[in-house]
């Protein structure tokens, strides 16, 4: 590791994203441009080893729309454009207020919730594909297994004694409170990891997600007494060591967590405990 | 493998809480979910959770919390159960505290408390405007170690079909279909847990997710489990309208001091902001001094109602303003960042500098399975050791969370839900694990119910999948869900009801003819929601019979002589205790459901008038 990842820490406030990813940056400029329907294209799959294909639909346009709502009226007349006959479209979706994780897909090739993505911000056609860097199991349905595995790999939990009552818990300074709270918002949608270039068929990185997890945890009055396991789960393979430092994962989070602040804290985290070792303090 | 196992089915707060238990007494636990555990519906839940820990030197205690709770739920809840709950609410937040959920904290570093609704004490802990969510990582997290010691085996993306039951009634374990391959199989388990949730999509469009079916439920109940209360709906007063589902803006936001408001004069087209004091109409304040904006949910939704029925809704339509402008900014996003950011990301305006337009919706479903409690006479609370804690009337089947209808009674007071999950859960767990090792290790092998159970989904989804008819499944389920909002919701009327029974019978007729559009092997959905849609429109006949059987209005159960001549008290029917201090049970016949009525509990608070 070197000093670089010193330079990672930057905090990014809620409206500082990049207009990309910005959910909705994109309004329609000409309010009289509304269009009477809505073009739609999907990159569908019928089984994990079966090959995708694009299917295109027309939806009647209603004011405030997402991209969910399109998709339920696809499931009432399951119908492509070209009048063929078709199914439902799958995909993982839940509570539709951005808070599950479920939807996330890629939108005009941004990785982003599908709840939150306003039809009347998006460029028509709009076109929906599966996230990139997990298996496609189905349609726009992948599995984000590895992101839980992720979690026990680096142990995100304190360790209670059990559930019977021993009082409160640890004292905390609401200051402290308020940063950990961004942390402990992840909704493991898999954004993070889908526009990591480090995320790919050849490596095993933990992504950021996982490693903000850590952060949290370690930082947790109780979490802290298990601090060194954690960090030595980041210094193993697959670890801290492979970020690239490219800091899409921060400008892709639906929840604005501060990623990049967490990999550099555990980075010095993780130097240090490296250095302590080897001092054999 | 008898007393070895157990299933819970629902990783949600109550689900997972059970599993936390049971691990912790070396029981294993098999874990179904339809969805990744930490996406159920508890990350919905934004304002807190309620427990009289007491630290704004107000003199809160259990017992006000327990007064609060009942009163709220107009005196049909089972009194022993809520006063159990309410007494181990502060050591609930405790656990929670030592987990590491991120409760916001006060200037000396303890918990912070904020007001709810319903009461005048500062009792709810809250993690920001997301403790649902918290405290389901929080339980995630704990479930995810045992995970890894090897006790908890989840099933994610396996949906419940149904029960396997023995020559004698017995539970003796659930059928599964995996999502993905489609497989259906029986599982064997000492003791099943459903812990499924609400029931909100036969709603339509609610404040729920799009999980929340009570297909669960549904089908415990044609297999024999009572359904209790059924008819008692919460219509949440605050939520934002869209064309896919009813998003929640938290109780928390009139916590924390939002006022509601419309304009004095009907049909006034100025911007909100310029309109000055005395011509704005804060409804709930003027009728409500004492409570004022925190009234219980059931008034403040029907007060809502009525304003915007007499053509004072904001611009002519069905919305009233939720006001937290004149609140500090940085108060705002400390206490409330969660729920504004929806707001925001939704409708596109910023409720820091606009108020917010609202309407109620759907939310909550006080009934559903009947469970049993063990009372303690002497502490009138619970003797939490017992295996009848959180059973149904089906041996070997128990149930908790949203999906039971304890604690509520006829409205469930805001911040009350986290709290009764956690606590069915804390109870249910230790209650299977001694039912499994005390009975269900004792009862014979039930091999052959396995086979049976198995092959009874495997023919009846081999027939959905042979489904040609002309109808869409999503189209009857929509119908289901206007009518059900339309007329089982804030006003109820029994022609009305009736005629919601006819067309639920009608939809159940025309369900015979869906045709399936995905006639795929892998992943179908839609296979799995036609199971389902038939699984609502049979609970929805329970709601709407429960309904119109009660003549009389209690908490979210309000029914009026004449529809056209609302929300009025002369035009409302009277509580009656005499007739229906009762809670009502639902048993499933093939005619529809079956309703009879039980005592209530009401030992320990004497029932009075509830008048806020």
């Amino acid at each position: 590791m070197t000093v670089r990842r010193e330079a990672l820490g930057v905090r990014r406030s809620r409206r500082d994203m990049a207009p990309g990813n910005s959910p909705n940056a994109l309004r329609l400029t000409n309010a009289t441009a509304m269009p009477e329907r809505i073009e739609l294209h999907v990159k569908r799959q019928d089984s994990p080893t079966s090959n995708p294909y694009w299917e295109e639909y027309e939806i009647p346009y209603q004011p405030r729309q997402n991209v969910i709502s399109v998709l339920m009226q696809i499931d009432k007349n399951p119908k492509t454009r070209q009048g063929k006959a078709t199914s439902p479209v799958v995909y993982d979706r839940a509570c539709l207020e951005e808070v599950c994780g479920s939807c996330a897909m890629r939108i005009n090739g941004v990785s982003r919730m599908a709840c939150t993505a306003l039809i009347d911000s998006l460029e028509q056609p709009i076109k929906l594909e599966p996230l990139g860097k997990f298996p496609v199991l189905r349609d726009l349905a992948v599995d984000r297994q590895q992101m839980f595995d992720a979690l026990k790999r680096v142990k995100a939990w304190v360790p209670i004694d059990g559930t019977y009552d021993l009082g409160p818990g640890p004292r905390m300074p609401e200051h402290e409170r308020e940063i950990a709270y961004h942390y402990s918002q992840c909704i493991t949608c898999g954004n993070c990891q889908d526009v990591c270039p480090q995320v790919n068929d050849r490596s095993n990185f933990i992504g950021a997600a996982s490693i903000a997890q850590a952060r949290l945890f370690n930082t947790h009055p109780t979490g802290a007494m298990n601090a060194a396991e954690r960090l030595e789960a980041l210094m193993a393979d697959g670890g801290l060591d492979d970020c690239g430092n490219a800091q899409n994962c921060v400008r892709a989070c639906p929840k604005s967590i501060p990623l990049t602040t967490a990999i550099a804290e555990m980075y010095r985290a993780c130097t240090l405990h490296g250095l302590k070792k080897l001092l054999g303090t | 493998m008898n007393g070895e196992r157990i299933v819970i089915v629902g990783g949600g707060l109550a689900g997972l809480m059970t599993a936390v238990r049971a691990a912790e007494m070396g029981m294993g636990v098999d874990l179904f979910s339809i969805v990744p555990v930490k996406r159920s519906h508890s990350v919905c839940a934004q304002g807190g959770i309620n427990g009289a820990v007491n630290t704004k030197g107000e003199g809160d205690s259990p017992d006000i919390h327990f007064d609060d709770t009942i009163y709220g739920g107009d005196f049909l809840a089972d009194q022993a159960p809520v006063k159990a709950m309410c007494y181990a609410a502060p050591g609930i937040i405790n656990l929670l505290d030592r987990m590491g959920v991120m409760f916001n904290r006060t200037p000396e570093g303890l918990l912070d408390f904020r007001r709810f609704g319903g009461t005048k004490h500062h009792r709810t802990a809250y993690a920001g405007a997301t403790t649902g969510q918290q405290l389901l990582y929080a339980l995630d997290e704990q479930v995810r170690r045992h995970e890894v010691a090897g006790l908890v085996r989840k099933y994610e993306y396996w949906e419940f079909l149904g029960l396997v039951r023995d020559a004698d009634g017995n539970c003796r374990g659930i059928v599964g279909l995996d999502w993905y391959s489609m497989k259906i199989e029986a599982f064997p388990a000492a003791a099943v847990m459903l812990a499924t949730g609400g029931p909100g999509i036969v709603f339509g469009r609610s404040t729920n997710s799009v999980i929340n079916t009570g297909t669960a439920a549904s089908v415990a109940y044609q297999e024999g489990a009572w359904y209790a209360n059924g008819e008692f709906i919460q219509v949440h007063p605050t939520a934002i309208p869209g064309s896919d589902k009813l998003r929640l803006m938290s109780e928390s936001a009139r916590g924390e001091g939002g006022r509601m408001w419309v304009p004095r004069t009907q049909g006034d087209k100025r911007d909100p902001r310029s309109i000055p004091e005395n011509e704005r109409w804060y409804f709930l304040e003027e009728k409500y001094p004492s409570l004022g904006n925190l009234v219980p949910r059931d008034i403040a939704t029907r007060e809502i109602f009525q304003v915007c029925l007499t053509g004072y809704g904001v611009d002519g339509k069905r919305q009233v303003y939720l006001d937290l402008t004149h609140i500090p900014k940085k108060e705002l996003d400390v206490k409330l960042g969660g729920i504004l950011e929806i707001y925001e990301k939704f409708v596109g305006d910023d409720p820091r500098e606009v108020p917010m337009k609202v309407f109620p919706g759907m939310h909550y479903s006080m009934g559903g399975l009947w469970v049993d409690f063990a009372k303690d006479e002497k502490s009138g609370m619970l003797d939490e050791t017992s295996m009848r804690n959180q059973a149904t009337n089906v041996p070997g089947l128990y149930a908790g969370g949203e999906v039971d209808y304890s604690i509520h009674g006829a409205n469930r007071l805001g911040a009350n839900s986290l709290v009764s999950c956690l606590y069915g859960g804390k109870i249910g767990g230790p209650a299977m694990v001694r039912y499994s090792r005390e009975k269900a290790s004792k009862l014979p092998a039930a091999g052959a119910a396995f086979a049976a159970a198995k092959k009874r989904w495997e023919d009846e989804f081999r027939t959905i999948a042979g489904m040609s008819g002309p109808e869409n499944p999503h189209v009857l389920a929509e119908e289901m869900g206007d009518w059900m909002t339309d007329n089982v919701t804030v006003v109820r009327e029994n022609g009305k009801l009736a005629a919601t029974e006819e067309k639920l019978r009608e939809l159940s007729d025309r369900w015979n003819r869906i045709g399936l559009t995905d006639k795929s092997a892998y992943g179908n959905r839609e296979l799995s929601f036609i199971n389902q849609l038939r699984n609502m429109l049979v609970i929805a006949r329970v709601m709407t019979r429960g309904a119109l059987l009660r003549d009389e209005s209690r908490g979210a159960h309000y029914k009026v002589r004449d529809l056209s001549k609302g929300v009025t008290e002369e035009n409302a029917l009277p509580r009656d205790d005499a007739n229906f201090l009762k809670t009502t049970i639902a048993e499933h016949t093939p005619d529809g459901p079956k309703i009879s009525y039980r005592a209530v509990d009401t030992s320990l608070i004497k029932p009075r008038p509830r008048k806020y």
